[in-house]
């Protein structure tokens, strides 16, 4: 019987929806514009951690080494630091790779060139360059360097400067602004969200408030309440499927279009974004859209069942 | 089978349907309900089908307190209870045949059930070409037939027929009554409310007069003050 039931719920739910077919163009519209809310604040999110992941590896902290500073201690120096565990990359640049970057860098400034050039000796010492898992932890590695610890200790003699304090404002500056950004974010996404969400409810409360006389026919018959709201659960089920497909149309050539035009610009490949998160996106928003016109069907119909 | 024991009833709005009702209807009885609009007629119904609870008093239904039921028992009361409505109450997004097989459903018949008895039940009410109308495509006899036909389908107990031809010409006053003394035939209690003195005179053994919510008269088949 139970397989009987769910054929006949099913069967009821798509026949009221087609022959309402007004109401849930409506319904299929509101929640259609819920979830693209939903999907845009998926993609903002990931144009957001773009940007700030672009911001983050452009900063770092350079550690200068002083002339004559042996290789070997400075080599060992980089491994105590790759064990770190806010360390995400340390590279060593030596003192000739240094020379030969400036002259690259100097080229077309045959006086520079001259004036190295009359040095005789590198005047330049190796250099360090490390960067952080995440750019609040710059602090925290500047404090092993350049603090009372075993490490800046022991390399104090070969370390001629570490530039952590000049850019030490820039960091301060980019860790407020991401903590900005992700905050705006945040309360966005639930603002945004929570709103949709009401309007989506109220839709669907209007749509059932329109059946309300039917509802209780269906209860004056003799029908139970489970069997009088399936129905609507289905139709609530069939917003959501319908308004995810209209989502996914929307979101594929905004996507395509993005990804060809304005990669450079937002940092990340919207369309290559999109589609390898398609299952991850698409389908939690799939189920925000069903979980939404189900509880919104359940709730909306619940108050007319009392006949 | 159905006993209103010092019943009354009050709306929200302070009106009084119905004071200190004491009724019995016996299995298998046809019982006409008269009296003027206001009379409490329709609210007599609605509580032997607990759509409305007595303000004072008891409805018992085979000996149980009606206003006690649970929804569950209510869902099964109404199952035994075939009712056509004054206003028809049919389901206007479904055709005639989807009407009464939601009643069939709901009713748990299986579906050779429903699909051999929903055809000969539009049949019995002269509606087998309109089948697969919506209730907005018939006219008003169609539409009171067809909510007998749903009534009737579960072959129910108790049939409650709140002024059935109210919408209706002579013919099919004729026909409702006809078909409603059939029913009564096959053993089903039939509740019959009208202030329609050519049904009054057609039917009913029994006729239970009333008058601003009471009791003024029950008699069988008597001269009927109206």
């Amino acid at each position: 019987m139970f397989w009987v039931r769910l054929k006949r719920v099913i069967k009821s739910g798509w026949v009221n929806f087609r022959r309402n077919s007004v109401v849930s163009y409506a319904a299929i519209l509101v929640t259609t514009i819920t979830l693209t809310v939903v999907t845009a604040l998926f993609v903002f999110q990931a144009i957001l951690n773009a940007g700030i992941a672009q911001v983050q590896s452009k900063v770092d902290i350079a550690v200068y080494f002083t002339v004559n500073a042996p290789e070997d201690q400075i080599l060992a120096l980089e491994g105590n630091l790759q064990k770190l565990p806010e360390v995400a990359s340390v590279q060593y640049i030596s003192a000739d790779q240094q020379v030969l970057a400036f002259r690259d860098r100097h080229s077309d400034d045959y006086l520079t060139l001259q004036a190295l050039d009359e040095l005789g000796d590198n005047p330049f010492g190796g250099l360090l360059q490390i960067t952080a898992k995440d750019s609040s932890q710059y602090d925290a590695i500047a404090q092993v360097l350049e603090g009372n610890t075993p490490i800046a200790q022991d390399n104090s003699q070969i370390i001629s400067r570490i530039n952590y304090s000049q850019n030490k404002e820039v960091i301060d500056n980019l860790n407020s602004l991401i903590f900005d950004a992700r905050r705006v974010g945040l309360v966005l996404t639930l603002v945004l969200s929570l709103i949709s969400v009401i309007i989506m409810y109220t839709t669907i409360r209007l749509t059932i408030y329109m059946a309300r006389d039917e509802i209780g026919i269906m209860r004056l018959v003799g029908a139970s309440g489970s069997y009088v709201r399936a129905p609507f659960l289905v139709q609530g089920i069939l917003y959501g499927v319908f308004a995810w497909l209209v989502t996914n149309l929307i979101f594929f050539p905004l996507t395509y279009l993005a990804g060809v035009k304005l990669t450079n610009v937002l940092g990340i490949n919207l369309y290559s974004y999109y589609t390898s998160h398609l299952f991850s996106v698409s389908g939690l928003v799939l189920v925000i859209g069903v979980l939404l016109g189900m509880i919104s069907s359940l709730l909306a119909v619940r108050r007319y069942l009392n006949v | 089978m159905i006993k209103f024991v010092n019943v009354s009833k009050a709306y929200p709005n302070g009106a009084v349907a119905l004071e200190n009702v004491n009724l019995e209807i016996e299995k298998g009885e046809f019982v006409t309900v008269v009296g003027p609009s206001g009379a409490g007629k329709t609210t007599l119904n609605k509580l032997i089908i607990a759509e409305e609870e007595p303000t004072e008093g008891t409805v018992l239904f085979e000996n149980q307190d009606i206003d006690a039921f649970n929804s569950g028992q209510v869902t099964r009361l109404r199952r035994r209870i075939g009712m056509v409505f004054q206003d028809f109450r049919l389901l206007s997004n479904k055709t005639a045949y989807e009407n009464i097989a939601f009643a069939m459903e709901a009713s748990g018949k299986s579906d050779e059930e429903i699909v051999s008895d929903v055809p000969h039940v539009l049949q019995l009410v002269d509606l087998q070409d309109r089948m697969f109308h919506f209730p907005g495509q018939l006219s008003g006899g169609e539409k009171q037939r067809l909510a007998i036909a749903r009534a009737i389908i579960n072959q129910p107990e108790v049939l409650i027929a709140d002024e059935p031809t109210g919408n209706l010409d002579g013919k099919n006053t004729m026909e409702v009554i006809e078909i409603l003394k059939k029913i009564n035939d096959l053993g089903t209690t039939v509740i019959l409310t009208t202030h329609d003195q050519q049904m009054i005179k057609a039917v009913g053994q029994r006729i239970i007069s009333m008058e601003r919510g009471r009791v003024v008269g029950d008699e069988q088949k008597a001269q009927v003050k109206l």
